[in-house]
Formats: structure tokens, C-alpha cells, sequence
């Protein structure tokens, strides 16, 4: 194909792919699924959340076949997606009945059950840690040993599958505003595209499945004055979250394993009009997501809230924000840029040299 | 290791986009939602396209991907390669061989038959989207085909250029009835949709839509009496292996004189002529 300057043949394409392959391998180092499994939680909760697969190897898969790369990462696991056989949903599940690893309330002090800290980077010190520079397979063994050796007390008195939800204490009061149950089977975004105005399980799973640094930045914008809502966290949880699947009505629900989920509940001050004067009550911002994600999943909550109760800035208008929101499209549509325009473009070369030949003066 | 299904998509998927087929096509130019799936290529790189083709496609096929007119460009052989990967099907550059052809941005020069299909890749399936950015609104104008923010967009092109910009995308009639995206095609190609022999596709992976254009339609480019439509002008010029002035023209520049010079822009096409005149001189 001597004669076409710009397009890359066959054999351009394929040296291209052997080059990537050899950028993975050059430096001749090597880790394994499993290492990386073991070691790169954060990316792997994040990956698993956007791309709405639950699995830690295959994250962990996509996480070195990708080279780190999270947005490849993501689209690794969504096409994998793409070729199952969707069987079965499973039951409702209640986050009351979490076994939870982390549980905080910026509400409350004293929460029934008790601010339990978990493991969080929220009160680490951001500083190098160069000893990690020579850190040996050795050294992460004699750690883990010295913290397996801490004596814990037999009989726990914290039930941590059945804390209560600070949630339940305000609603007692009174002081959550009321809503009818919505136990209406949820719309299957994957199955269905969504068509506005949409209900509230489409919101939540597309905000669920959204691109980490999007929903923040929304989040954000809503905090920053680009919302109504000023919200208070509730609570914030981390955990096991057991999933069941009902194979028919009947039959008692299989337990098919754990994952591990952030919950969010964020309170926001509304005004409602009382019997006869205006009352100020709570509304619920929820956000929950796969791994452990606070940051994404109290940004969510504060996008539902925006999106349930509208208002005139972009964190209000569900099109801008579930149609933007998503990893594959964003970084698709963007990248798409790259692909050749020479039709497109000439024809508006075209258009644009006889406008500029004959159009009317202005 | 995990077998990947024949044509990649599991068989519900398949079966629901074939669906969302069959209702396009007894609405012409009808924008059916759909639930896209995510692909091993780029949102935006002809996903919409390739499930089209990846639900349709059995062991008896020929596929023919274009990409802006070129078999060999890096998308076209990239999602050829994918699709023959998965269904082990032939493929072939020859237009008239393919009983489907996927292309990106052309019609190819070739008059296409009723034994084909052709499936166009769509970024934009909303032809009111310039005009209005609601999704919500777009769907109720089409209802009520609303479409005077169509006309007014030309007209308004009219008043400042004395003649449309829209370049390619140019928005069509089908059938009397729904106006539609005829994907990024030249004003060049329009003509083609109007009654062609084939059935035409159209798949936006992105926004989740299939459409379509039944053999046989009326397809009319929208226009004004006093302003007809006009395709892309190449007076004067051909293609500079072939000699042919009546096909779409890619506009290049010869590395060592620095002229500009043309060449046809269905490549495929190209070489069959090139090819025919070779042989006659023989």
C-alpha cells in the first residue's frame, strides 16, 4: 500500500502491540496475581467498583496484564463482563447485618456500638516511607508474625454483624423525613439502558459503578456551593456483607460469599412543611459501593441527594451527571479522538473553502 | 481456561440486540434504546457497530470492516481481527464478497446488494442533540416529530454562509417520518441511503441506540426548495492512480514537490480499478 501516506497497516498495528508487550517484560522484573492480590487493595477495590465485577484475582489479572494502568484495567474487567451469562440476582442484603472492620459517625460521638476505627490512612502522617525501599519478603513476614502475636481477648463483647445504624436512633425521633417503602424490583442498568427521567436504582447503580475522580469532583462541586446539599456523615461503614441467592420463592436462599462494601449514609438538613409552620427534618444521601472506597461512596451520597431532590446547577441534572460519569464512556469517547477524521474533516474543509470563497459578508 | 463464546457476546445479549434490531427496522429511523454492552475496544471505537455484527454474524459469513474508507487502517483491522478471533468467519476487502460490511464514516463505492448488510458505527445518533442537549426533551420532539429546530439549525447556517456547514453527519428524512443521523458519512454518501438494495444499520455502543434504514426507503437529506442539498464539491480534481472524479476524494500532499494531490478514498475500491486496468493492458 505504497501509495496512502497515513494509515497504519497490519503490520504497523501488530509491531505495535509486540512493543507493549515488551514495555511489561524490558526491565525482566516479574510479580505474581497473587502478589499483587495480597498487596494493592486500594487499586483493586477501586477497579472492582468501577468496573462493577466483583473479583479480586481477576482485578488483580487485569491489574498486571494492564501494566497499573487503572482505566485499562477497568475496561479489561467490563468486556470480561460482557461475556457471561447474567443467572441470577441476589436477595436483598442489609448492611445492619454487615460484618463490619470499620465504622465511623461524624453525627454522633457516642454511637450505639461505638466509632470503631478499623484500618484507614485517614490519620496517617503522608511521608515517604523509605525503609519500604529495602523491605524483604523476610521483613513482611517477621511483621505480620509480631502483629499475629498481639494478645486479643477471647469473648469480644462487640457484635459486629448486628451494630446498629445511627440512622435507626434519628428516625426513632422522628427527625428523618419520611418515605414510603420502595421495595419495587430494581431496573437492571446493564440489561436496560436507562431513559429519563430515571427512578432511583438507576441513579444509584450508575453513581455506584462512576468513575472514582468523577463522582468525587461532583460530590465536591455539591459541597462547594454547586448544590443544595450540606451534609452531615452519618455513618460511615466498612465490611463483609454476606450475598444470598434465591434460586425460587420456596426454597430457603444460598449463601454464594462475602463481599466487601462501603456504606454511606449522609444526613442533610431539609425544610418540610409541618402541620402549620415550616419544620426542618433529615433527608438520607446514600452511597455504597464495592471495596473499601469512603471517599467515592460519601461523594455518592451527596450526588443522590442532589439528583432525588433537583435543583438548577449541573450535580442536579441527572443527563449531565449519569451520562458523564462512567469510566468506559468518558475515556472511550475521549480517546476515539485519536482514531483518523480525514472523510469527516475534508468534508468540512470543503465546506469551509466555499464559505470562505463565496459566503455572504457579515 | 474459560472458553470466550462464539462472536464474544454470551447468547442472551445477542438474542436482545437482535431484538433491538427488528424493531429498527420496522420503525425506519426510529432511535432503539438498547443495553449496550461493554466491549474489548473503545467506547467510541465502533462499539455500537460491532455488536450489531457480532449479533448477526454466523459460521457462513464474509465480513468487510472499513474504516473511513480503508480496510487496512488500525480500527478496521483491529475490529476484524477481534471478530474473526471470536467466529473464525472469512473476511474479505472486496465489497461485493462481504455479506456484511461494518464501516466507519463511508458508503462504499461499490453499489451494495439485498444479499448485504451494512452496518455504520454512530458517536451520535441524536440529530437534535446540536440544538438540544436533553435526552428527555430530543425523545418527546421526535414523538411529535418536532423537527422545526432541525430545519431551523440549516436555516440559520443559510443566513450566515448562504449555504449549510454541517459538513459530514449531514441529518436525513426516513421515510417521511423520523429525522436521523446518517453517522459521520460525507454529504457525498446521503444519497446511497436513499433506496438502497442493502439493509442499513446503524449502532451507537456509547449512547446505547440501534437504528435503521430497510431496503427500499425513501431517504431524503433535509433541505429547503431555494437551497437544495448539495454533496461535497471536487471540481476539477480525481484521483491521481485511478483517474475517476465521481467518488469521494482523499486530499493529499506529495512528500518531495509538495503538491496536493487526490485519491480515492474507498480504498478497496481503488485497487479493483487499478487492478482491472492493469489487467486490461495485459
Amino acid at each position: 500500500m505504497a501509495y496512502v501516506a497515513v494509515r497504519g497497516g497490519a503490520e504497523a498495528i501488530e509491531a505495535s502491540l509486540e512493543h507493549l508487550q515488551y514495555e511489561r517484560v524490558k526491565d525482566g522484573a516479574f510479580v505474581a496475581v497473587e502478589t499483587l492480590q495480597a498487596t494493592m487493595r486500594g487499586f483493586l477495590d477501586q477497579v472492582m467498583s468501577e468496573s462493577s465485577l466483583y473479583s479480586e484475582q481477576l482485578a488483580a489479572l487485569a491489574m498486571k496484564q494492564s501494566e497499573g494502568n487503572v482505566e485499562e484495567a477497568i475496561f479489561l474487567l467490563r468486556a470480561h463482563r460482557s461475556t457471561l451469562p447474567r443467572l441470577y440476582y441476589s436477595t436483598t442484603t442489609d448492611a445492619r447485618s454487615m460484618f463490619v472492620l470499620r465504622r465511623i459517625s461524624a453525627s454522633f460521638k457516642d454511637i450505639p456500638g461505638g466509632q470503631i476505627l478499623g484500618a484507614s490512612h485517614d490519620y496517617l502522617h503522608r511521608l515517604l516511607n523509605f525503609d519500604l525501599l529495602q523491605e524483604t519478603v523476610e521483613d513482611v513476614a517477621a511483621q505480620k508474625a509480631e502483629f499475629e502475636a498481639i494478645e486479643v481477648p477471647d469473648n469480644s463483647v462487640l457484635q459486629l454483624e448486628k451494630l446498629p445504624k445511627v440512622m435507626d436512633y434519628l428516625r426513632q425521633e422522628g427527625l428523618i423525613r419520611e418515605f414510603p417503602e420502595n421495595d419495587a424490583e430494581p431496573s437492571d442498568i446493564t440489561k436496560e439502558s436507562i431513559a429519563f427521567p430515571t427512578n432511583r436504582s438507576q441513579r444509584l447503580q450508575t453513581l455506584t459503578r462512576g468513575q472514582t475522580g468523577t463522582v468525587t469532583s461532583l460530590g465536591y462541586a455539591g459541597l462547594r456551593g454547586y448544590g443544595a446539599s450540606h451534609p452531615t456523615v452519618g455513618e460511615v461503614r466498612v465490611g463483609w456483607q454476606s450475598i444470598h441467592v434465591a434460586l425460587d420463592d420456596g426454597d430457603d436462599p444460598y449463601y454464594i460469599g462475602a463481599i466487601k462494601l462501603t456504606e454511606v449514609e449522609s444526613f442533610i438538613p431539609v425544610n418540610v412543611n409541618g402541620e402549620d409552620k415550616q419544620v426542618v427534618e433529615f433527608d438520607v444521601g446514600y452511597g455504597a459501593c464495592f471495596g473499601q472506597n469512603e471517599t467515592k461512596a460519601i461523594a455518592m451520597s451527596i450526588v443522590d441527594h442532589a439528583l432525588e431532590v433537583g435543583g438548577d446547577t449541573a450535580i442536579h441534572d441527572e443527563e449531565f451527571v449519569l451520562l458523564h460519569i462512567d469510566t468506559i464512556e468518558s475515556t472511550g469517547f475521549i480517546s476515539h479522538l485519536k482514531m483518523p477524521h480525514y472523510v469527516t474533516f475534508q468534508s468540512k474543509l470543503e465546506q469551509m473553502r466555499a464559505i470562505k470563497r463565496e459566503g455572504k459578508m457579515l | 481456561m474459560r472458553e470466550v463464546p462464539f462472536a464474544l457476546l454470551d447468547e442472551q445479549s445477542k438474542k436482545e440486540i437482535r431484538r433491538a434490531i427488528l424493531k429498527g427496522v420496522a420503525i425506519p429511523g426510529y432511535q432503539v434504546p438498547f443495553a449496550s454492552r461493554e466491549m474489548p475496544i473503545g467506547r467510541g471505537w465502533g462499539t455500537g457497530g460491532l455488536q450489531l455484527t457480532l449479533a448477526l454474524i454466523g459460521k457462513e459469513d464474509t465480513l468487510k470492516v472499513i474504516d473511513q474508507g480503508a480496510d487496512d487502517s488500525v480500527n478496521a483491522v483491529n475490529i476484524k481481527k477481534l471478530v474473526q478471533k471470536t467466529t473464525g468467519v472469512q473476511t474479505t476487502t472486496h465489497t461485493q464478497e462481504a455479506s456484511i460490511v461494518q464501516s466507519r464514516h463511508r458508503i462504499p463505492e461499490v453499489p451494495l446488494t439485498k444479499e448485504q448488510i451494512l452496518v455504520l458505527q454512530v458517536p451520535e445518533p441524536e440529530p437534535l442533540r446540536a440544538i438540544e442537549r436533553s435526552e428527555y426533551k430530543t425523545k418527546r420532539y421526535h414523538a411529535e416529530k418536532e423537527y422545526s429546530g432541525a430545519y431551523l439549525m440549516l436555516f440559520e447556517q443559510i443566513m450566515r454562509y448562504n449555504q449549510t456547514s454541517q459538513g459530514a453527519d449531514y441529518p436525513v428524512l426516513v421515510n417521511g417520518r423520523y429525522v436521523m443521523n446518517p453517522s459521520p458519512i460525507p454529504r457525498f454518501d446521503n444519497p446511497k441511503i436513499h433506496h438502497n438494495e442493502a439493509l442499513i444499520l446503524f449502532g451507537a455502543g456509547r449512547e446505547k441506540k440501534i437504528y435503521a434504514v430497510p431496503p427500499y426507503t425513501n431517504v431524503q437529506s433535509l433541505a429547503f426548495e431555494d437551497y437544495p442539498f448539495v454533496v461535497e464539491q471536487f471540481a476539477g480534481k480525481i484521483c491521481r492512480e485511478t483517474g475517476l472524479s465521481n467518488v469521494f476524494l482523499d486530499e493529499l500532499t506529495d512528500e518531495e514537490t509538495g503538491e496536493t494531490y487526490y485519491l480515492c478514498n474507498d480504498t478497496s475500491y481503488m485497487e479493483e480499478v487499478l487492478a482491472r486496468k492493469v489487467a486490461v493492458k495485459q
